[in-house]
């Protein structure tokens, strides 16, 4: 079995290269033949999966060795896989939410007439991801890392002709390269101390490497973790991601890629656990994005980037969960798949609204559309009952171990990270609850586009709503699936270890507390959008709302402190160049310039100065023979 | 083929009386086919000329100079098959030529480059019809005044010198034997073998016949004057040692032979005429390789001579005569050494920095190239002056990877044309690579080979050299190497940024689209310089096989 592990990522990879490198004629069956590629991908995971759990628990791991990728001594690179519980479950969710939205785009890019290149880019993506979660060693899943990178920037900015797009994508990838560095000086970090990145002689050795070490590596993770998900301070760029393709926000910018720095710390579980100061950093970054994008989400009109800022807040929880150790791995990862059915069913249902309303994006300019679009409505209904943790949804069972373990972790630390968790889950109920209203309920405030046509709301065709029905149904039972019985705590305990901590406070109240202000957010909202006419225009706001819809001044507050500042460094760094380096280099540019022209009027042409020179020279070399032996 | 030693020995046997019989000089003539070969082909050549009509003269001559190349390389293979290059090597025709891995590498490399070379010879699409006939790069009639009536005539008639083909092959031939030669009197006659016919071929371009004219009178007299150093030098060996052949001297220099010739007592190991002798041989070798300051003739008979002739002249003669300063260094003054090495770095280093300096502000780019030839000679001397076996694997590597270079660049500059023949001039190159954008990115690769950019053959080379000189202990040998690359590299890239980044001329030149003959040439030029620039190790190990002199 473990010889279909590279087929995982082969079948994608081959059609990105088909579909990217076939030309026009492959234009009529491309986007089927990247739909075909993608599928076999998830059937061989389906496949794995079922050997998998043909085996018993401490059996389960599987390697593939294809060939040694960099042999140079003492720094063995190989092109080897390593598939656990940890990374299958990513391979399912990868390939399965990856395949429902390559069918979800056959019909969504359906008059773009570059949808070949759309597919391919997508399976690239695939591919690049599988590698991320396959590789065995950390340098490989640097090249998945930077492959899933290159496929984002590629798809955000697949509407190249539109200005803001091509900004969006050259914005995230910039910010994601300060990311990138730490995972490189993490890697060069793992390689001074234990003399390789494979996972398992790293994680095996830990125990010999300081704690100092340790931290460092782990901020370094950290550092790209936080670029890859987009988590504070480096979270600016995943807002104007939005800019891309809405299948591309569901797949990459919701479901699957932004999720990659938690699997990068989950997976370092062995290192974080022995770097607390470090975990500690992890819970900080996660808390504080999780406030950070609930906040953003508030107060976004656009239905993208309101959703976006849910995606940051959620994966907020998930690095908070993950920075516990091993109290909160299982359980970041299970809230990651569930987030993954009902985060890509969001941004799919907002993909369908969009494509019954001239591609509106405001919300202030929607409303009424729930008789419009029945099937989009009920399926984003349930998404949205599933994210706010409506009891018996997926939500509900994995944010509340979320909380619960925040709680756990003790001290007042687990006051301030529950109360955190808590108040994010009252401001998502908020949010959500008023994304809902704006798009589905109350009048409709629809506008005509910037040509005059007035919309025309529509059900979107089959091959989009299948998917987000698919979705909804994981949205709906995936947590309960994998709660009931701790289904998934055992299915990944043997590879993230578990634990339990004390909480101070007992499940029950947890849940209870969840549940008040869950109905506190709703209510608030109700108040605020269900009850009163919405305003077409937005209102001025208050300051909060203000900060909040220019996402609490990140761009501002990059461009004084960052930009600004890297124009003053690079000012005066010209200067030095010019006066000094430049100095030196064109007045010994100069100097050879002038001795060569002086040189060279000796070559003046005339045969007997030749003959000369060579008389000289061999005078010269004479001498210096002679006076070689006299010395 | 007679020799010193042949030839002493009928004087010993004339001094004691009246011989019975002369005995035949032994002669091994297969492992002396690919000289022979090519010998045999140029005899051929003349006989060309005398009997086969005019019309298909220019065929049969490049049938034949291909032909017999071909044959000549495939016999050198033969012979390193056969361990000729390792454990075979040995003394051949009396103690005249040497069978060994260095000489059959550098007649391999002389060989090939000399095809491609001869190819370039060959082309005859680049210049437009005269009179309905088609030209190459040569006078129709040599021997007639420039602008007389009588080349007007001879135009007009449609004349080719196809003679060129026969004067290339007995140059070849004489290169093929420089490096191989094992006495003095050979090395001696070898290199006016070679370089007779070189100046003959300097002096027969189609166009600027003046100047190509005055560079081969230039070319013959400071040659001429360099023959007579060498010569003199070797007679001073001789009344050192009593003998031409390399053995002998080393053996008198090692001081395990003394006192040969009675009738030589007086001079014999007198150690004035040996360093005064060895310098005088070194500079007539030193100014075949265009060592600084024996290399004035070369910017001038570089521009002057026609393009493809300059082209196998730079690669070809610089292979011969590194080889046969290499043997010489390396077999006969080893004892020496620490007497010429010291002189040697000191030209070595004034080697590269002039070679280097001097280029930056040359604006021909024929005399660029001649500059930059002087400083790849400064650098392969870097190489020679290691003292060991890395060192000679290295420079035959150089000297491997840089014909092809030389050879390919030159052909290229045959392209790039306007009215009045080839467009030599820089400023005529400006945003070549705009119009021509392959033409320019090929000659851009072998500038960046030139200066020894990774993945370029060059890379590999001045890396090989610069490693075995360090070894060898001239650290500050390489030092100066590697700055004088530095500067080097500043006129390379200036032409590759005046050819891709400058705006082009309304009236700029044009690329001629060259025959398959010329295409050939500049493809094995690339593919060389890219694959040992790629791959150089296999390359490196055959050198290094090859790296053995045979005593």
């Amino acid at each position: 079995m473990e010889n279909l592990i590279a087929l995982l990522i082969a079948a994608p990879l081959l059609g990105a290269v088909v579909l990217l490198c076939g030309g026009r004629r492959l234009d009529k069956a491309g986007h089927w033949l990247g739909t075909l590629f993608a599928a076999v991908s998830f059937g061989i995971g389906v496949a794995l999966f079922i050997d998998m759990l043909g085996r018993s628990a401490d059996d389960r791991t599987m390697f593939q060795r294809l060939y040694t990728w960099i042999p140079v001594e003492g720094f063995q690179a190989d092109m080897a896989f390593q598939l656990d519980q940890l990374s299958l479950t990513f391979v399912l969710l990868i390939s399965g939410v990856g395949t429902l939205i390559h069918i979800y785009s056959i019909g969504y890019m359906e008059h773009d007439e570059r949808r070949r290149r759309f597919f391919g880019y997508l399976n690239l993506f695939v591919a690049a991801m599988l590698l991320l979660v396959l590789a065995d060693n950390y340098l490989l899943l640097y090249f998945g890392w930077e492959g899933v990178g290159l496929a984002s920037y590629l798809l955000i900015g697949f509407w190249q002709h539109k200005p803001s797009a091509a900004t969006a994508a050259k914005k995230a990838f910039l910010v994601n390269r300060v990311g990138d560095i730490g995972l490189s000086i993490a890697i060069m970090l793992m390689f001074t101390t234990f003399g390789t990145f494979a996972f398992g002689p790293v994680f095996g050795a830990v125990g010999q490497a300081s704690e100092g070490k340790l931290t460092a590596i782990g901020l370094m993770l950290l550092l790209a973790a936080c670029g890859k998900s987009a988590q504070v301070p480096l979270q600016s760029w995943l807002g104007d991601a939005m800019e891309g393709p809405t299948p591309v926000s569901a797949l990459i910018h919701a479901a699957t890629m932004v999720t990659a720095g938690v699997y990068l710390i989950v997976r370092s579980a062995a290192i974080f656990n022995g770097a607390p100061d470090a975990q500690l950093v992890v819970t900080v970054v996660g808390a504080v994005t999780l406030l950070f994008g609930a906040i953003v989400g508030c107060a976004k009109d656009d239905i993208k980037k309101a959703l976006a800022g849910s995606t940051m807040s959620q994966i907020g929880y998930m690095i908070l969960a993950a920075g516990l150790g091993p109290i909160g791995y299982v359980f970041a990862i299970m809230h990651l798949v569930t987030h993954g059915f009902f985060k890509a069913g969001l941004f799919l249902g907002a993909g369908s609204v969009m494509h019954g309303m001239n591609d509106e994006v405001d919300m202030r300019r929607y409303g009424g559309l729930r008789t419009y679009m029945p099937i989009t409505f009920v399926t984003f209904g349930l998404g949205y009952l599933a994210i706010i943790g409506f009891p018996g949804l997926s939500g509900f069972f994995s944010k509340d171990k979320i909380i619960e373990a925040a709680f756990a972790k003790g001290g007042t630390e687990g006051w301030i990270l529950g109360g955190v968790a808590l108040l994010g889950a009252a401001i998502t109920a908020f949010y959500m609850t008023r994304v809902m209203l704006l798009t589905f309920f109350g009048e409709k405030r629809w506008q005509p586009d910037a040509e005059g046509h007035a919309p025309h709301p529509h059900e979107s065709p089959k091959s989009m709503t299948f998917p987000m029905i698919v979705l909804a149904f994981g949205s709906v039972f995936a947590g309960g699936f994998f709660s009931i019985g701790d289904r998934f705590v055992d299915w990944l305990e043997p590879v993230t270890g578990e634990a339990h901590g004390n909480p101070p406070i007992s499940a029950l109240t947890v849940t209870l507390s969840t549940m008040v202000v869950l109905v506190i957010g709703v209510a608030i909202a109700w108040g605020m959008y269900g009850r009163k006419p919405v305003p077409v225009v937005a209102p001025r706001g208050s300051l909060l709302t203000r900060a909040a819809r220019r996402d609490l001044y990140q761009d501002d507050f990059n461009h004084v402190v960052l930009v600004r500042g890297g124009e003053h460094l690079t000012r005066s760094l010209v200067y030095v160049d010019h006066s000094l380096v430049d100095g030196v280099v064109n007045g010994t540019a100069a100097s050879v310039g002038g001795l060569s022209g002086r040189l060279r009027k000796l070559q003046n042409g005339y045969a007997r100065s030749y003959a000369v020179s060579m008389f000289g020279g061999t005078a010269i070399l004479i001498a210096a023979t002679l006076l070689m032996r006299a010395v | 083929m007679s020799t010193a030693t042949a030839a002493q020995a009928l004087l010993t046997l004339a001094a004691n009386g009246p011989a019975d019989k002369i005995p035949a000089p032994h002669i091994e003539y297969a492992q002396l086919a690919p000289t022979l070969i090519v010998v045999g082909a140029a005899v051929l050549g003349v006989l060309v000329e005398a009997f086969v009509p005019r019309r298909s003269r220019y065929y049969v001559q490049v049938f034949l100079a291909v032909a017999a190349l071909a044959s000549a390389f495939a016999a050198v293979v033969g012979l390193a098959a056969g361990g000729y290059g390792s454990t075979k090597a040995h003394i051949a025709a009396m103690g005249a030529i040497a069978v060994d891995g260095p000489a059959l590498f550098l007649q391999g490399t002389i060989l090939l480059a000399s095809i491609v070379a001869v190819f370039t010879f060959a082309e005859r699409r680049l210049d437009p019809k005269a009179h309905g006939n088609r030209v190459d790069s040569f006078a129709a009639q040599a021997a007639s005044v420039p602008g007389s009536d009588s080349e007007k005539a001879a135009v007009k008639a449609g004349f080719t010198t196809t003679e060129v083909f026969p004067l290339a092959l007995f140059a070849i031939a004489g290169m093929l034997i420089f490096p191989a030669a094992n006495d003095l009197l050979t090395l001696f006659i070898a290199l006016e073998v070679f370089s007779l016919p070189l100046y003959l071929l300097c002096a027969v371009a189609r166009r600027q016949r003046l100047m190509s004219q005055e560079a081969a009178v230039k070319y013959f007299l400071l040659g001429a004057f360099s023959s007579a150093f060498l010569l003199f030098g070797i007679a001073l060996i001789y009344g050192y040692a009593g003998s031409v052949s390399y053995a002998v001297i080393a053996d008198v220099v090692d001081g395990t032979v003394a006192k040969l010739d009675p009738a030589l007592a007086s001079t014999m190991g007198n150690d004035a005429l040996l360093l005064i002798g060895g310098a005088l041989i070194l500079m007539g070798l030193l100014f075949k390789v265009g060592a600084v300051p024996f290399h004035m003739w070369t910017p001038d008979v570089y521009q002057g001579a026609p393009t493809p002739v300059t082209g196998f002249m730079a690669a070809a003669t610089k292979v011969a005569a590194f080889g046969a300063l290499l043997r010489l260094l390396y077999v006969v003054l080893p004892g020496l050494r620490w007497d010429w090495r010291p002189v040697m770095w000191g030209v070595a280093i004034v080697t590269m920095l002039a070679g280097a300096v001097i280029a930056v502000t040359q604006t021909d780019v024929k005399r660029l190239l001649a500059y930059s030839s002087i400083a790849h000679a400064g650098f392969i001397l870097a190489g020679v002056i290691a003292t060991s076996a890395q060192g000679v694997q290295s420079v035959l590597f150089y000297l491997l990877a840089y014909s092809f270079v030389t050879i390919g660049a030159f052909a290229v500059v045959t392209l790039v044309r306007d009215a009045g023949g080839e467009a030599t001039h820089l400023s005529k190159w400006a945003g070549l690579g705009r119009r021509s954008p392959l033409t320019a990115a090929v000659f851009a690769v072998f500038l960046l080979a030139f200066a020894g950019i990774p993945l370029t053959s060059g890379f590999a080379g001045k890396f090989a050299v610069f490693k075995a000189a360090a070894d060898g202990g001239a650290g500050v040998l390489v030092v100066v190497g590697v700055l004088s690359s530095a500067i080097a590299a500043f006129f390379y890239i200036r032409v590759i940024v005046l050819m891709f980044f400058s705006e082009p001329k309304a009236d700029g030149p044009t690329v001629a689209v060259p025959s398959p003959l010329t295409m050939t040439t500049i493809a094995v030029g690339v593919a060389v310089t890219l694959v040992l620039g790629l791959a150089p190790q296999y390359f490196l190990d055959l050198a290094g096989q090859a790296s053995t002199f045979v005593r």
